[in-house]
């Protein structure tokens, strides 16, 4: 009867999708273990919150009235006394930057197991069996869970966001804060994907990754976009050197674009990319390796060297 | 002021490969500086030449093959290195995190650094919570996924911003002594100089086991077993444009127009 507790994610007054991605996951694993579902909401309108995580399955929902955006060491104390308070036997939260600035903290604060970016949960009465991925997406593998409580992070939208209108209870917790061991403080947030061009409007977009190696033939994918009149958007690689700028980065970090095609040009398609583009209409791979993960979701692909087909592609719209 | 910076070397797959077991075969990997990590040697680098830090130490648990890559970090700048390894590491498939932090937490108790700093993950594994964790154990202050960091002579507050999902960066304020876990982007890392790679010749690579460390063997152990290790499923049903380059970008020509997208 393993009790699991699942810790949901706002910002900037809106609850993350992931929350009620974690609820999913949660009532699957609530399921195998007979135990409840507890689901945390920490900081901010978190009544609102509270209303909002009131899904199917959701046993009881603690709410933490302190501050109002995410800071790690009140997520911290807060996690760590509700596990306590509760007797989890399976902490839930996200694969999220936030996520992983507080959940191994928690995990190294009881001594415990950390399983980190995880796709998929099982468990009987003694194993918690996780699937995660290992060498960017290139194998799968399936990681044994020794010791309770034991914190799990999972990888956003791998479970789908719970649907059903929920009867859980509300319970204000009175979480103790020590202020005293807070050594981190938040001053703000600054946006900056933004600039002349908004990739996330454009209809065709010719996106470029690592597989064109130096920053000089970017202008074959210029003259690509050109010729197709489309927009250039990049994976993060090209972001990272300079190459172009923040606001043309597609994925996680970057924009989520849903084109009406999406050609990816030398890019392998880490999760991180592939969560910014998956929506796109039709995806166009180019890539010479025929095992690149962006090949899971191609509708179209050309197994070949960008440097031999962008040029001849140029040359049928010219 | 002193910085530790993990450097880890990660194994990186071939197109095409095999697996044995619970691992690759060794025959489609090749050794590398993981990338994350080679961000974080450059931003302790910089703070060196601009005179906030005093010395720069690098850290790596692996064995004695892991040194040509530990030579990198030594030519990119950094002073000296420290390298874990023991017998207790031979044939452990997967290091956890708390494995990790064992060791690590000794080497941050014996060196004192004001700053630690990690890369936001591996390019292996991909736990993305070594940093995290081992502030907790050491008991001082982190950052996760920072990608600017503003570091004054003599501070007791290192300024970072961390960058969340969507283009939103978070400015915050961290007490130091500190973990940063550093992601890509942040600067512009190095290549070694010829210089450089003469000069890691004769710098310090000092080789520890866990008992010089005083580290239990029990406590690299981990919680976590790799039980399995396959290709995941394709669930794709990918049209795939075959012929020479002319032929390909012909159909895709043609999939662009019927599509409205394309004149």
């Amino acid at each position: 009867m393993s009790d699991i507790l699942a810790i949901a994610e706002h910002r900037q007054g809106e609850l993350r999708d992931v929350s009620l991605e974690l609820i999913t996951a949660g009532v699957e694993l609530a399921e195998e273990t007979g135990g409840d579902l507890h689901v945390a909401v920490i900081s901010g309108d978190v009544d609102t919150y509270a209303e909002q995580l009131n899904r199917e399955g959701v046993d009881t929902i603690h709410t933490v009235a302190y501050g109002e955006e995410f800071n790690h060491d009140v997520y911290t104390q807060s996690v760590t006394q509700l596990v306590d308070s509760i007797g989890a036997s399976y902490v839930l939260g996200p694969n999220s930057v936030n996520g992983l600035d507080y959940l191994p903290a928690v995990a190294t604060r009881f001594d415990v197991p950390l399983v980190t970016d995880v796709v998929g949960l099982e468990t009987n009465e003694e194993t918690l069996t996780a699937t995660r991925e290992m060498y960017g997406g290139k194998v799968e593998t399936t990681v044994d869970v020794e010791g309770t409580p034991a914190v799990v992070t999972i990888r956003g939208a791998e479970w789908p966001v719970a649907e059903g209108a929920g009867s859980a209870d509300v319970e204000a917790f009175d979480a103790e804060i020590d202020e005293d061991a807070i050594g981190s403080s938040v001053n703000g947030f600054e946006e900056v994907a933004g600039g002349d061009v908004d990739i996330s409007e454009a209809d065709l977009l010719v996106s470029v990754g690592r597989g064109i190696d130096e920053e000089e033939n970017l202008e074959l994918i210029e003259e690509l976009a050109d010729a197709l009149d489309a927009t250039m958007s990049s994976s993060r690689p090209i972001v990272d050197a300079g190459w172009l700028p923040a606001n043309r980065q597609v994925g996680q970090s970057g924009k989520v674009v849903t084109p009406d095609v999406y050609i990816a040009i030398g890019i392998s398609g880490a999760v991180q990319h592939v969560a910014g583009m998956k929506g796109s209409d039709t995806i166009v791979a180019i890539n010479t390796d025929p095992n690149a993960p962006i090949m899971d979701i191609a509708d179209y692909a050309i197994h070949d060297d960008l440097f031999d087909v962008v040029p001849a592609l140029i040359e049928q719209f010219s | 002021m002193k910085i530790l910076v993990t450097v880890k070397e990660v194994a990186t797959v071939d197109d095409a490969f095999e697996i044995d077991g619970t691992a690759i075969d060794e025959r489609y990997l090749s050794a590398d500086l993981n990338e994350w990590d080679d961000y974080a040697i450059e931003e302790a680098v910089q703070l060196s030449e601009d005179g906030v830090v005093d010395e720069v130490v690098t850290v790596t648990i692996g064995d004695e093959e892991t040194e040509q890559t530990i030579r990198q970090a030594l030519a990119k700048g950094a002073d000296r290195a420290i390298r874990v390894w023991d017998d207790a590491l031979d044939g452990v498939d997967l290091l956890d995190v708390g494995a990790k932090v064992a060791i690590l937490e000794a080497v941050v108790g014996a060196e004192e650094p004001d700053l630690v700093l990690t890369g936001v993950q591996s390019g292996d594994d991909s736990f993305g919570a070594t940093g995290v964790a081992l502030a907790e154990a050491v008991g001082t202050q982190w950052a996760a996924v920072v990608n600017q960091l503003d570091l004054e002579n003599g501070a007791d507050v290192a300024s970072v911003h961390r960058e969340l999902e969507g283009g939103l960066e978070e400015l915050t304020d961290i007490d130091l002594p500190a973990v940063l876990s550093i992601q890509t982007g942040i600067n512009e890392p190095r290549y070694a100089s010829l210089r450089g790679i003469r000069m890691a010749q004769r710098k310090e690579l000092d080789h520890q086991t866990l008992a010089d460390l005083g580290v239990d063997s029990e406590a690299v152990a981990g919680d976590l077993e790799l039980m399995s290790m396959y290709e995941p499923e394709s669930e794709s049903d990918t049209t795939v444009f075959d012929g020479s380059a002319d032929d390909t970008a012909g159909q895709l020509a043609e999939l662009l127009r019927e599509k409205g997208v394309a004149q």
